[in-house]
């Protein structure tokens, strides 16, 4: 594969972009791998890319019944950001947040990682107050926040109706600087180019059928496109794992819920930070081609497909336009839904299981995406040591029965409360 | 939009209703002598399945009653559905 750069950029361009070589090799699984990574997103290629980089294991296959990059790695909003006030997620996002600093670069892939700060937006004094909490806690934990006075928030963001009669009047806010946006689906070709010369084999169009143990132990997986062995089978499948799970008689704490996002038609740049509005879970920012894209809350019930109903969309449009009125003249483009594993305390699970050999990255519910390649780094730890990593600790499967809980919002097993 | 069957009020947009989650997981009878284990699997572990699912909607902007509705959750389909004590509920 060749090394992206200014000259081959230059010199295909001369050239009229018309002999680009493919990116990625197309290959068909061997007989057997050290490794096999069941789920080409995000995280799962990005697990592959650290096994191979940090502990020299390159016997890997990363296999998918979709093509790379085709769930929830292309589907979020792309924020990224650290701003948790439960140590654990912090600590956890924080890590991938140093990680998104220098991506670019290592993965030799311009992920765009664009570091323009995302605002939270409080509308009463306890909403300040609980932003200030968050913002200290943070803080003494080495992320660096900012409260924001309105006055401030007028100056970064003049779109906003900061007026005091406003429907929902903004009292203040808080910003984390570093947090930003990456463009999603580079951080997928990304991460399966670096992986692939590495000599990850990526599978595409690939799915599971089975997973097949020997003795307790887990000896390789059964897909459409054959058997495939493996020591080390690791599940990367978002709303894919209660059934790959269901495969080896697991029952997972997940339940599969529906978020949908649009974007509307493309203009000059008006926005340059990342605004969220807890109240009525809303987030907002603007693509580098210009496009507004908005997120909302979930659907609110069970949905393993990703269409989704129209409520949500409405109420996402309809809290976009009391925060930010002038966006009221925009067409919205396009619409989709990413189906997410939501776990029943909020947070993810990063663990061993019950089968030798079997590890399970899910339930990431919202936070996937900004999670990426610390999810990776630490999912990579795991499989090559087979011992739990520090960051991993407060996520494993058994925290579910001995109530070791990390609940940042303790709606109790109700998923589809949980943001 | 999901259109919910009510038995009571008719068939009505899901926005009247509040979900209650899955409505498949069996309260151990005697709560205080389950392991820690069986607890989790109450509370916690779900079936999360592909197809039909059993789960609580309350009509909160009509009747007000707690439903047990079967949802396919590929199709959305409404299978079948009855009031709150109707074991696996009616045909609608």
């Amino acid at each position: 594969m060749t090394r992206y750069s200014v000259f081959s950029l230059v010199r295909h361009a001369l050239r009229g972009h018309r002999h680009w070589p493919q990116a990625l090799p197309d290959v068909s699984p061997s007989e057997r791998y050290d490794v096999v990574i069941v789920g080409a997103g995000g995280h799962g290629l990005a697990a592959a890319y650290y096994l191979a980089r940090k502990h020299g294991i390159t016997n890997v296959a990363v296999i998918d019944k979709g093509w790379l990059g085709g769930g929830n790695v292309a589907r979020n909003t792309t924020i990224v950001r650290s701003n948790y006030f439960h140590p654990a997620r912090r600590a956890f996002t924080e890590h991938a947040l140093k990680l998104w600093e220098g991506l670019s670069q290592e993965l030799n892939y311009n992920v765009m990682f664009s570091q323009r700060g995302i605002i939270n937006l409080a509308h009463s004094s306890g909403q300040i107050d609980e932003l200030a909490r968050r913002g200290n806690a943070m803080s003494v934990s080495g992320v660096v926040t900012e409260l924001l006075s309105v006055e401030q928030i007028r100056e970064r963001v003049p779109l906003l109706d900061t007026s005091p009669d406003a429907r929902f009047p903004i009292k203040g806010g808080m910003i984390q600087h570093r947090a930003g946006t990456a463009r999603h689906d580079a951080v997928a070709w990304g991460y399966a180019r670096a992986a692939a010369k590495l000599g990850v084999h990526i599978i595409q169009n690939c799915e599971v059928t089975g997973i097949a143990r020997s003795n307790g132990k887990v000896v390789g997986v059964e897909t459409s496109r054959g058997k495939i062995g493996a020591a080390r089978v690791a599940l990367a499948a978002a709303g894919g794992s209660s059934r790959l799970a269901e495969m080896v008689g697991l029952r997972l704490p997940l339940e599969n819920h529906l978020l949908q996002a649009c974007v509307t038609e493309p203009v000059k740049p008006v926005l340059d930070s990342v605004v969220t509005h807890g109240v009525h879970n809303f987030y907002i920012s603007q693509t580098d081609k210009g496009e507004l894209v908005l997120g909302g809350d979930l659907d609110g019930y069970n949905n393993s497909t990703s269409v989704g109903d129209l409520p949500p969309l409405e109420a996402m449009v309809r809290t976009c336009l009391t925060l930010f009125p002038s966006l009221g003249q925009l067409r919205l483009m396009r619409s989709w839904g990413g189906v997410v594993d939501m776990s029943m305390d909020g947070s993810p699970i990063l663990s061993k299981t019950s089968v030798d050999g079997l590890y399970i990255n899910a339930g990431w519910c919202y936070g996937g995406f900004k999670a990426t390649p610390a999810a990776g780094d630490v999912l990579a730890e795991l499989i090559a040591t087979d011992r739990t990593p520090e960051l991993a600790k407060p996520f494993t499967l058994d925290r579910f029965a001995s109530g070791r809980v990390v609940a940042e919002e303790g709606h109790g097993p109700r998923p589809w409360m949980y943001h | 939009m999901l259109r919910i069957p009510c038995p009571y009020c008719g068939e009505r947009n899901y926005t009247e209703f509040t979900y209650g989650g899955d409505a498949n997981q069996a309260r151990p009878a005697n709560p205080a002598t389950v392991s820690d284990t069986e607890w989790e699997a109450f509370l916690y572990r779900r079936g999360n399945p592909a197809g039909e699912h059993i789960e609580y909607w309350q009509h909160s902007f009509g009747c007000r009653q707690w439903l047990k509705v079967v949802r396919d959750t590929v199709t959305h389909d409404i299978v079948s559905m009855g009031g709150h004590g109707m074991e696996g509920g009616e045909k609608a």
